[in-house]
């Protein structure tokens, strides 16, 4: 090796307390920008691969019930490619030892061949046999979650008969990656499910022979969209058509594409602070290294070493840093990357999961990193280009100091000579100490942007479950029925009260601006479901017009007192002209409501109900469940205690991962500035310190100097890190939230109080580890050593 | 190498250095003319701020005069740009400095490769430190060595290059009598077995008994050059 670069690594070790921290905080930002990109890049390479091998179609309808002829009729749409009817039915499914009521969506399968679109990948046993009754193929999650297994029976009340099903294969399909239940956002596989079936025994079960009431198609090459949904709807509309929608607005897709839309600015926006950081403290740390090799710089020149080849020495040792900083962080991200995908494979159910290391992201990676390290060291080694060997053969001046600011006011006497030191001192270099105080500042903005989401997270469900939906049970009717069922349901044993709503599916337009929602209707005097306004008070839905989630009055861009058009989309389609009287709140999903009267007025079926919400005694819910899952009647029952329980899931455990993540590479860039801070005070100031000690004051008097200057940065960079932290939060929520989603920006004094507490406790390990190189000082050799 | 004795190496005249300091003006040299002769041992004495530093510097493309002319074998080095002088350094000269500037963080050995890898026709490493007599220090670094045994390092490493010239500025004036003897030993071996053109700054009148010719300076002006006729060996001298 060339002895200049054996000076490279000899440095490098002298410095190694230094690169270390400066390596972690690289480690960091390459392992978080190598994992969620990799990740991203897997889940986006499968999803295509799945998606084109397994033929997921390009758009759908549901239709009340449409005859084979409309499903031929369909075929011949221009734009139109392939077209597949199916028969689709959600039903109540029993299965032994779970007394939960379980829902499930069974659709068919051809009864030759195979699916044309969406078709099944086959993880065990088989597709189901047409010639033989009562088969079915049950979807991954909902099979693993109740351990069945082909083989295994569980009953489903089909057009009001109960049948007995027999497990014989377990799939999956690209429709249903994400398989939650129809309205809900949360998946819930124990309560809800997916089941193939042969068509023949389907529709003959579900009164559907010859008809369809499903259709999935895709589209022809350079076919627009719009246009074919709009034709479709044309075409089903005499059937009961519920509208055609993209794949776009597919559920199971969109909420897979947000996810991936999320991790992307997430795979962005934290490495590119934590190179910043890296860059930052390779910047000073190569600073104050010129300065102490001046002699050394001047020595290189005047044997001939060129200006380019001392400078290229010192780009060189910082990109030893960075390249080894990026190859730890990428070997730490293939761990992290296969953590990340088993994670997301919990949610989205892939039949294969192909996640490798792309060679582009770890270039990308390494040469960000070095890319960071050759800017930050760049600005510091023009310093050592422009050192004439002449001049820095001469000792450096000493450094001029003037009185502070702050002395200068006339606080003079309010300082002892320590504190002066320190002040004029921070003065002198107001550069490095607001930088420093930035880069502290930003670690403890990352943390509190960590801990915002848990905030967030439990203020969701604090005001939508404790405030919007206080019920206990949500009881769903198979068509809308008359009022009378309310009573009846709640004179069953248990149930304290039942309060009536009624939904049902439209279309909101305002000009080019529409949207598929439903519009909920409930009691001007509603106990259990309550719309809340912006500031998060109930209030009382009023007698005429309809309320809006705000998330919806701006994709509608409709405002209070405005008129909105609404087509009803149930059997026959009609439109009218509705006034929005309000705004409402609401975090999880849009939503649109009605009192139950102008509902049922716009609605148009006289006094109907769909369903009701249900407060129970807890003792009774067993009994109660089974008393209601033999009602005809009777389409769903939900707990909402399993709602939240779900929807925590989902978030608790994405969160933990997430918290635990950015708390450690927050504590790891706040070590990182702090204790290169402190070591380069220490490194400056050495003879300094030296002589105060030959001159008598102690060790504690001496610290003081030093880490008081530190403390110093440390107590002004923590209230702006909170600041930083509040606006890195809001960027986020701004930039991750989505029509599902809105998450508002709450952040409690925990939260506050903890990320302070890290840099804090990060401050004092570095003092602790620096204090005791400043116990070693070496009083006479740094004093005899020419400067 | 082997240099004809006649034959000039530097040829300065009218060589003016001045520095400006803000409002003041510090006149470090004031117009030098000089001759250095392949091969010679030249002593340049004088009293601290007379500007020894400033024209050794000057001669070794170090710095660069306010006014004048130096030719280096034809080459004017006052018309050089930077790249130019790195090249004049890289393959020309050698530096011995009073504090012996070493690389910490490199070996005896190592120091003296640091040179010998940019050079064109250097001798090795090890061969350069048994010239000054520290082969068996070679794997050392320098806070294991003595002043007088870091500065003969820095001898070895200014010469394995077999420079043209070596110029040093003060070389004994961070050691001991005897210590500094010992580096005079070593620099006066190295003219006579290398017949390198060698130039010594010192304030110390009896170093002057070493050199064929002593150049006294005051004030940035050459005020005597004085040939000296009875050459007396470095072990021969006591201060
Ligand atoms: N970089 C500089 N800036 C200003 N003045 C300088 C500089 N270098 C040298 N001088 C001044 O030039 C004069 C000559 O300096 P120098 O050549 O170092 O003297 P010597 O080496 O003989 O002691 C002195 O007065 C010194 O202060
Ligand atoms: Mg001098």
């Amino acid at each position: 090796m060339k002895t200049i670069n054996i000076k490279i690594i000899r440095d490098l070790k002298s410095m190694r307390g230094q690169v270390i921290a400066i390596g972690f905080v690289i480690v960091a930002g390459v392992s978080v920008y190598v994992t969620m990109t990799s990740v991203s890049n897997t889940l986006q390479r499968t999803l295509q691969l799945y998606y084109a091998e397994y033929a997921f179609a390009d758009g759908f309808a549901s239709i009340r019930r449409a005859p084979n002829a409309a499903g031929e009729r369909l075929r011949e749409i221009a734009g139109i490619n392939e077209v597949e009817t199916r028969v689709s039915a959600i039903v109540n499914l029993e299965i032994a030892d779970f007394a939960d009521p379980v829902m499930g969506l069974i659709v068919s399968l051809p009864e030759e061949g195979r699916p044309q679109l969406n078709r099944l990948y086959m993880r065990q046993g088989r597709m189901p046999d047409p010639e033989r009754e009562g088969e079915a193929a049950l979807h991954e999650a909902f099979a693993r979650a109740h351990g069945l297994e082909p083989g295994d029976q569980l009953s489903a009340v089909i057009g009001g008969r109960r049948r007995a099903l027999t497990v014989v294969g377990i799939a999956l399909s690209p429709e249903f990656l994400y398989q939650v239940q129809p309205g809900s956002l949360f998946p819930d596989p124990e309560r809800f499910g997916v089941l193939w079936m042969s068509r023949g025994g389907l529709e003959a079960a579900y009164g559907m022979t010859g008809a369809f009431n499903d259709v999935s198609f895709t589209l022809a090459p350079g076919a627009s969209v719009r246009d074919v949904l709009d034709r479709v709807d044309l075409l089903l509309r005499p059937y009961g058509g519920q509208g055609a929608y993209a794949r776009a607005d597919h559920m199971s897709h969109s909420l897979i594409s947000e996810e991936l839309n999320q991790l992307e600015a997430v795979a962005f926006l934290l490495p590119l602070i934590m190179l910043s950081v890296a860059a930052f403290l390779l910047n000073i740390v190569v600073a104050r290294l010129i300065t102490l090799q001046r002699e050394q710089i001047a020595v290189l020149k005047a044997f001939g070493y060129s200006d380019l080849a001392v400078a290229t020495h010192y780009v060189k040792m910082v990109l030893v840093v960075a390249v080894f900083g990026a190859l730890a962080g990428t070997a730490l991200a293939v761990w992290m990357g296969s953590a990340l995908a088993e994670l997301y494979l919990e949610y989205f159910h892939f039949p294969f999961l192909d996640h490798r290391l792309d060679a582009t992201v770890v270039v990308t990676a390494v040469a960000l990193a070095g890319g960071a390290a050759v800017v930050g060291a760049a600005l510091s080694a023009r310093r050592a280009l422009s050192l004439a060997p002449a001049e820095a053969m001469r000792p450096a001046p000493p450094p001029s100091y003037r009185t502070t600011l702050l002395e200068r006011f006339g606080l003079r006497k309010h300082f002892d000579q320590s504190t002066r030191i320190i002040l004029r001192n921070i003065e002198r270099q107001w550069l490095k100490a607001s930088i420093t105080v930035l880069g502290i500042a930003a670690a403890c903005g990352i943390l509190v942007m960590g801990l915002f989401w848990g905030d967030a997270f439990r203020h969701i469900v604090r005001i939508q479950f404790g405030i919007a939906q206080r019920e206990d049970l949500t009881v769903t009717f198979t068509e809308p029925t008359s009022a009378s069922a309310i009573h009846e349901l709640a004179a069953l044993p248990g149930v304290h009260y039942a309060e009536p709503f009624r939904i049902f599916a439209v279309r909101l337009k305002n000009g080019h601006r529409w949207y598929d929602a439903a519009i909920e209707g409930i009691p001007v005097e509603a106990y259990l479901r309550r719309v809340i306004d912006p500031s998060l008070k109930p209030v009382q839905i009023p007698a005429h017009g309809l309320m809006l989630t705000t998330t919806l009055a701006e994709i509608l861009d409709v405002r209070p007192g405005e008129q909105l058009a609404v087509e009803v989309m149930t059997g026959r389609r009609y439109e009218r002209s509705v006034v929005v009287s309000g705004v409402a709140e609401q975090f999880l999903g849009v939503g649109a409501y009605m009192s139950l009267d102008a509902a049922n007025r716009l609605a148009g079926d006289g006094d109907a109900v769909s369903g009701a919400y249900l407060l129970i005694d807890s003792r009774y819910e067993q009994q109660l469940n089974r008393a209601l899952q033999d009602r005809p009647r009777v389409a769903s029952i939900t707990a909402r205690d399993r709602m939240v329980e779900s929807y925590m899931s989902v978030a608790a455990e994405t969160l933990l991962v997430f918290t635990v993540i950015l708390s450690l590479f927050a504590g790891v860039i706040a070590l990182g500035v702090i204790y290169n801070s402190v070591r380069i005070s220490l490194s400056e100031r050495d003879r300094e310190l030296a002589s105060m000690r030959v001159l008598g004051f102690t060790r504690g008097e001496v610290s003081y100097i030093l880490l008081g200057e530190t403390a110093l940065l440390v107590l002004a960079a923590i209230p702006v890190g909170l600041a930083i932290g509040a606006g890195l939060s809001a960027l986020s929520a701004q930039s991750l939230q989505t029509e599902m989603y809105r998450i508002p920006v709450v952040l409690t004094r925990g939260t506050f109080a903890l990320s302070a507490a890290v840099v804090l406790v990060s401050t004092l390990l570095s003092t602790v580890l620096v204090r005791r190189r400043l116990h070693r000082l070496d009083l006479i050799g740094v004093l005899k050593t020419r400067e | 190498m082997s240099a004809n004795r006649s034959e000039t190496v530097f040829r300065a005249r009218g060589l003016t250095k001045v520095y400006t300091m803000g409002e003041v003006e510090v006149h470090a040299l004031r117009g030098i003319d000089l001759d250095l002769y392949a091969g010679e041992l030249v002593v340049l004495l004088g009293a601290s701020g007379s500007g020894k530093s400033t024209l050794v510097n000057i001669l070794g493309g170090l710095d660069t005069a306010t006014a004048g002319n130096v030719f280096y074998h034809g080459t004017d080095l006052t018309r050089a740009g930077d790249r130019e002088l790195t090249e004049y350094r890289r393959h020309n000269v050698g530096f011995v400095f009073q504090f012996y500037n070493l690389i910490p963080s490199l070996t005896a050995l190592e120091n003296v490769a640091l040179v010998t890898e940019i050079a064109e026709r250097p001798m090795s490493p090890r061969e350069a430190l048994q010239l000054v007599g520290l082969g068996p220090r070679a794997e050392h670094f320098p806070s294991q060595l003595s002043g007088g045994e870091q500065q003969r390092v820095a001898i070895a490493r200014a010469i394995a290059k077999r420079p043209q010239v070596l110029l040093c500025d003060e070389p004994t004036g961070a050691l001991d009598s005897q210590t500094g003897i010992v580096v005079l030993e070593a620099l006066e071996r190295v003219n006579r077995e290398l017949g390198t053109t060698t130039v010594i700054i010192t304030h110390n009148v009896v170093q002057g008994e070493i050199a064929e010719r002593i150049i006294h300076l005051k004030d940035g002006q050459i005020t005597e050059t004085q040939r000296n006729e009875q050459r007396r060996a470095p072990g021969e001298l006591t201060w």
